[in-house]
This record gives C-alpha cells, sequence and structure tokens, in this order.
C-alpha cells in the first residue's frame, strides 16, 4: 500500500487510517460531519497527495492532449484550467481529469489516484508520433487543499499567489509557506478553495502551516469521508460511481465537455458522437428520500406502479449519504431520461423495503454567492 | 474506551443490562466509535420475538451500514424512539440515552453462552 508524505502527520492527529485506491489515506479525524460542517462553515485542510499529476510538455503537447482527451486543451488561457475526461475508443470512461495549461508546451494532468497509471499509460500510447513527453510526477507531488469560506483568507497571509484576482479554474506559481509550489482554485467540495501542488517532502509543512494558520478560526483537517459527502452534495460525480468505463460523458450529464468542433480526430470521436446522436438510455440524476433510509451505491431504484402497485427495477443507486447540509438522505442515480424529470416519485429498494425518493436538480447544494 | 462494569456483552460489541426478567440492549461505546457518526437506526417491532444472533435492526454511520445482533432469546417489549429524531446519541451516550430496546428475557441471562463480563469484553477489544 502507497502512503502520502502526510501519513505520519495524519497518524499524530489521531486519524483513522483506511486503504484507498491502493493508498492509506485519512477517512476521518474528530468526525466526518463535523470535518464536513467546518468546510461549509469555515475551511478545511486535506491531503490529496494520492492523486496523479502528469506533466505533458513539448511543442506538440497541447495537439497530443486535444487527440488523447474530448476536450480542447489548445484552448486553454495560459494558467487557466478546465474538467476533462480521457474516454476508450467506445466513448467509455477511463478517468475524469483538470487539465491545467501552465506554458505554452506545458500542461499538468490530474488524474484520479487509482486510475493514475492507466492514463499515464494511455496517455503515452497515444502521444506515440507527438512532438510531446509525459512525466508522471505523481511520486514527487504533494497535494494540500484548503477549501470553504475562509480559505482565502487563511492561505493569503502564507503565500505570494495574489489570490483575490486568481479566477476559479485558474492556476498559479508561487510560494506557499516558503516553498515553491503551483496554487490552482479548484475544489470537489462545492465551495470556494484552492489546491497547492508542491514538492513531496514539503507536503507536511504546508499542511501544517495551513492548520497553524486557521485553527483559531476553526479550522480543521479533513478527511476522505466528509470530501465524498461534500463532492455528493455538491452534484459532483465520482469515477467508480457516477462514471465508469460502462457510461459515456452524455450519460452523466456532461456531454457538454465534449469538443467536437476542434481541429482534428480524437479517441473516442466516433462513438461519442453517436452517444450524442442516439436516445439516451439513462439520465444520471438526484434523488431525497421521502420516507425512512438512506439509499446508498448499488440499491436497485424502481418505478412506482399505479394504485401503489410495484413495478419494474429502472435504475441503480450510484452514490448515496444522509446529506450533514441538508438533514435528508440524498443520492445520485442513472434511470430513464422518461423518470429523469425533477418531481418524479420513484422507489428505492433500502433492506426489505421499498422507500419513495423524488427526483430533483442537481446539485443538492450551491453555496451563497 | 468505556466499557461499564456490571453489563453483559456480545462478541458483536453490544451490551445488555439485566433487570429482573428483561434487559435493555445498546452497542458499546467501541463499536460506536468504529461506526462513526451514526446517521439511522432502523429499531425492531414492539412485540417482535427475537433469537439469539439474528438482525433485529440496522445502525447506519455516514459510511458503514451494520446489522443490530440480538444479544439472546426474547421479545421486544420498548424501544428507544427517541433515536429515531436524534441516532446521534448512540455516539454521545451508547449506555444511557442510546439504549435501543428492552428486551423480556426467554430465560435467564448471565455470562457465558455468548455473553461476556467487562473484563472478558475489555479483554477482547484490547481496552
Amino acid at each position: 500500500m502507497r502512503a502520502t508524505a502526510l501519513l505520519e502527520r495524519h497518524r499524530a492527529l489521531g486519524a483513522r487510517l483506511v486503504e484507498f485506491a491502493g493508498w492509506e489515506m485519512p477517512v476521518q479525524y474528530a468526525g466526518i460531519l463535523e470535518e464536513h460542517r467546518a468546510v461549509r462553515q469555515r475551511a478545511g485542510v486535506f491531503d490529496l497527495s494520492h492523486m496523479g499529476e502528469l506533466h505533458v510538455e513539448g511543442g506538440e503537447s497541447g495537439a497530443a492532449l486535444a487527440y488523447a482527451l474530448v476536450t480542447d486543451p489548445p484552448a486553454l488561457a495560459i494558467g487557466r484550467a478546465h474538467y476533462s475526461m480521457i474516454c476508450a475508443s467506445d466513448g467509455g470512461v477511463i478517468d475524469d481529469l483538470i487539465v491545467y495549461r501552465l506554458a505554452p508546451d506545458h500542461f499538468m494532468v490530474v488524474a484520479n489516484a487509482g486510475n493514475a497509471p492507466v492514463v499515464a499509460d494511455e496517455l503515452r500510447a497515444r502521444m506515440a508520433g507527438f512532438d510531446a513527453t509525459l512525466d508522471d510526477a505523481s511520486m514527487r507531488t504533494s497535494l494540500v487543499a484548503i477549501q470553504g469560506p475562509l480559505a482565502t483568507s487563511v492561505l493569503a497571509p502564507l503565500t505570494d499567489v495574489d489570490l483575490p484576482s486568481l479566477r476559479y479554474y485558474a492556476i498559479a506559481e508561487g510560494h506557499v509557506a516558503g516553498h515553491a509550489a503551483l496554487v490552482a482554485r479548484t475544489g470537489y467540495t462545492g465551495e470556494d478553495g484552492f489546491e497547492c501542488f508542491v514538492a513531496w517532502d514539503e507536503g507536511t509543512d504546508v499542511f501544517d502551516a495551513l492548520l497553524a494558520a486557521g485553527t483559531s478560526q476553526g479550522v480543521v483537517p479533513v478527511g476522505l469521508g466528509a470530501r465524498d459527502t461534500l463532492r455528493l452534495e455538491a452534484g459532483m460525480p465520482l469515477y467508480g460511481n457516477e462514471l465508469t468505463r460502462d457510461t459515456t460523458p452524455f450519460d452523466a450529464g456532461l456531454g457538454r465537455i465534449v469538443k467536437f468542433g476542434k481541429p482534428g480526430d480524437f479517441v473516442g470521436r466516433a462513438a461519442l458522437q453517436a452517444a450524442q446522436e442516439r436516445r439516451r438510455t439513462k439520465a444520471l440524476v438526484g434523488l431525497v428520500v421521502r420516507g425512512r433510509g438512506i439509499a446508498r451505491h448499488g440499491y436497485a431504484v424502481f418505478e412506482r406502479g399505479a394504485n401503489g402497485a410495484h413495478a419494474g427495477m429502472v435504475g441503480m443507486v450510484t452514490s448515496g449519504t444522509q446529506s450533514p447540509t441538508l438533514g435528508e438522505a440524498i443520492a445520485m442515480a442513472y434511470v430513464p431520461p422518461a423518470d429523469a424529470d425533477a418531481g418524479t416519485m420513484l422507489e428505492v429498494a433500502i433492506r426489505e423495503a421499498r422507500v419513495p425518493v423524488e427526483v430533483v436538480a442537481l446539485p443538492f447544494y450551491r453555496r451563497p454567492a | 474506551m468505556d466499557v461499564r462494569d456490571g453489563l453483559l456483552y456480545t462478541d458483536e460489541h453490544e451490551w445488555l443490562r439485566v433487570e429482573g426478567d428483561t434487559a435493555t440492549v445498546g452497542i458499546t461505546a467501541y463499536a460506536a466509535d468504529q461506526l462513526g457518526d451514526v446517521v439511522f437506526v432502523e429499531l425492531p417491532a414492539l412485540g417482535r420475538s427475537l433469537r439469539r444472533a439474528e438482525a433485529f435492526g440496522v445502525v447506519e454511520s455516514v459510511k458503514a451500514v451494520s446489522d443490530l445482533f440480538a444479544p439472546v432469546d426474547g421479545e421486544v417489549v420498548e424501544v428507544n424512539q427517541a433515536l429515531v429524531g436524534k441516532p446521534e446519541l448512540l455516539n454521545s451516550d451508547p449506555y444511557g440515552e442510546g439504549w435501543i430496546a428492552r428486551v423480556r428475557l426467554a430465560e435467564p441471562a448471565s455470562d457465558g453462552e455468548g455473553l461476556k463480563d467487562a473484563d472478558a469484553y475489555r479483554r477482547m477489544i484490547g481496552a
């Protein structure tokens, strides 16, 4: 099992450690609910060093990524980022990614921990013939995030990056706690916040500095448990749950990221074109449980028959939890497009019971403007 | 980890407080800590007759779903309705306000027969 540079820090903070995607990671420190609320109300500090950082450089790095991914990285301005996916030739999602443009001929692709080796291999294969090289910096890079309404005020005194001018999905080079860093205004919680990419050995120092700067304002370390409930409330997909090799970006309601208008071919173009044109068979929806229970990953979804009779299974819950912010059980699920309108009443099988659920628009939570 | 003297314990981390022919049942502080924040409790029906080791309820934390196993044979005579609205009582007061059910015992309960005293339970969890 792999460990980030911060493992000893997590132990010292009393974290409960679990295996996640081959990494020994903190699932919680004080408790998932407390950490979740801290991020919504104040801010939380995360060790995300298990994520993969793949640097693509060279005169044709942009063209290579435009061929390898569904988005159009050459259209990014320097210092900007976008959400992307790498798809197989059949249109299935291999991973969802964030692509940052650091320089005209230098991109950083951030992949999910469990997928990073596969993404690196796929990118290398797809870049063959382009003037571009791939450097997998995952084991040289620590990633420490601060997310929440206090993120700017806690990070600002520790960095020379001008945070107020750093836009959402932008990245800048500078320092954090005296260490060279790339600071990005990105995250996975539905809150404002920053992700700091630093050298492997400097991750603990940056994590400590953020906690020390924020502790008097109630900023706490946050584990992967709350990261999951935060992203679910924000309606953000998780690879392995909402996104798999058997889903296309269109199934997940993310077809807008596929740029058919970009020059040249890209892997999956024909299949994705067909996926866009054919009638959809499933749609990703939000559900709120209107009875007793929590609809969880893998639970079956049913239509409600006439006069209360039970009808057949039509879908599956991909993620579900008790929402700490809303105080209700929420879930995401794939259902037939005919059942995807907000207000539609469906049922989820929770143990022996069929529990009523209501289709709602995503996200469940949007931060106050 | 808090283990109370005078209670009986199961291998599934439930406690039993025997008073005459009834027993109050809950989960231990160790179990509550292992689960993390409890957000949902499914209680057994009143009057349900229980066989030892059968699942008679469910406790869900943010991350996990766990069955409750009947520690003894008997009949459910009372359930803690407060847990429906405040499942967090299982974390904050597992031996008090976080009790789960009262069971009329089919036969007297004592240590042995799958039940441990506090010292034996402490040894089991390494407390």
